[in-house]
């Protein structure tokens, strides 16, 4: 019986602690965020109304949308240049409202394999992706990526060979950026449409590779 | 031709772009940004003035020593101008 603690406090039926409720008190930074959405919907800046469109806007979108670019870069040669040359505008030619996201694109190959990460915060181009997965933000994903990548790459299930040079970046200023993983071998007849479904969100962090068809 | 570039040791007070783990290494410039407001004036409500970015390669080498995982891998970040001196200033 999960309540009962005579034997085993704090263990669930599996063996396992139960997780800790996350129902704490507001943080110093939760109590401020909320005074000043108030103070600015009283001060007539901002209704509520724009703020939910916001975050209904930012909810809108998902990895989804930088697989469909990543697919027309695999297909389009023409598209495939544009993108590494100005991915934020080429993003936005495909029609994707990205805002003053600056974005720049970089290819894994044979030979190169890209990773992002963030050491000071957690830069992410948001605004092409959606929100970045809680991981990216946390302190061993920062701290780690850059001085092991390739450990951090294994517990991801990405075993590279020496021969495969290891690119990371650390997004600390003003630019974005999303990998362009390889295209997988075996998808010479696949259709764009047919070749997002192998773009996955870690693929494009450079923590994964593109699924097989 | 690369520019072989060092970024500076300084270690100021306040919001800076540049981190810590990479000040004294030296990389070449990757490839050149622009000019984007000073996010160390931005931080603070300032007028901020435009600085150059550049983005700079750095090998494991360089700044992790005998403790890289592999010594050729690099990483790229962006640092800002007035950041940078040229690798053999001394």
């Amino acid at each position: 019986m999960p309540h009962d603690h005579h034997d085993h406090d704090h263990l669930s039926p599996s063996g396992h602690p139960f997780r800790a409720d996350d129902d704490t008190d507001l943080s110093y930074w939760q109590t401020m965020e909320i005074a000043v959405r108030e103070l600015l919907v009283e001060k007539d800046i901002t209704t509520p109304t724009e703020i939910a469109n916001q975050i209904e806007t930012m909810d809108a979108r998902t990895p989804s949308n930088g697989a469909k670019v990543v697919a027309r870069a695999w297909a389009d040669p023409d598209f495939h240049a544009a993108l590494m040359k100005d991915a934020a505008a080429a993003t936005r030619e495909m029609g994707f409202d990205i805002g003053p996201l600056k974005l720049i694109a970089v290819e894994n190959t044979g030979d190169i394999h890209n990773m992002i990460v963030c050491t000071l915060c957690s830069c992410y181009p948001r605004n092409l992706l959606g929100l970045p997965p809680d991981w990216y933000k946390s302190r061993a994903y920062r701290s780690r990526t850059v001085r092991e990548p390739r450990s951090v790459l294994a517990e991801f299930g990405v075993s590279l060979p020496d021969s495969t040079k290891v690119r990371v970046h650390d997004s600390t200023a003003d630019m974005r950026y999303i990998v362009i993983p390889k295209r997988p071998q075996g998808t010479e007849n696949m259709s764009q449409d047919e070749l997002v479904a192998l773009v996955t969100r870690d693929s494009m962090i450079g923590t994964g590779v593109a699924k097989a068809p | 031709m690369t520019q072989a570039v060092r970024v500076k040791s300084m270690m100021p007070p306040g919001h800076v772009r540049t981190p810590i783990y990479l000040r004294g290494k030296i990389g070449v410039i990757e490839r050149s940004l622009g000019e984007f407001p000073n996010p160390e004036d931005l931080a603070y409500g300032l007028p901020a003035t435009a600085k150059p970015l550049h983005r700079v390669r750095f090998t494991m080498d360089e700044v992790w020593g005998a403790d890289a995982e592999n010594p050729c891998d690099t990483l790229d970040a962006e640092i800002y101008a007035h950041w940078l001196e040229p690798a053999d200033a001394t």
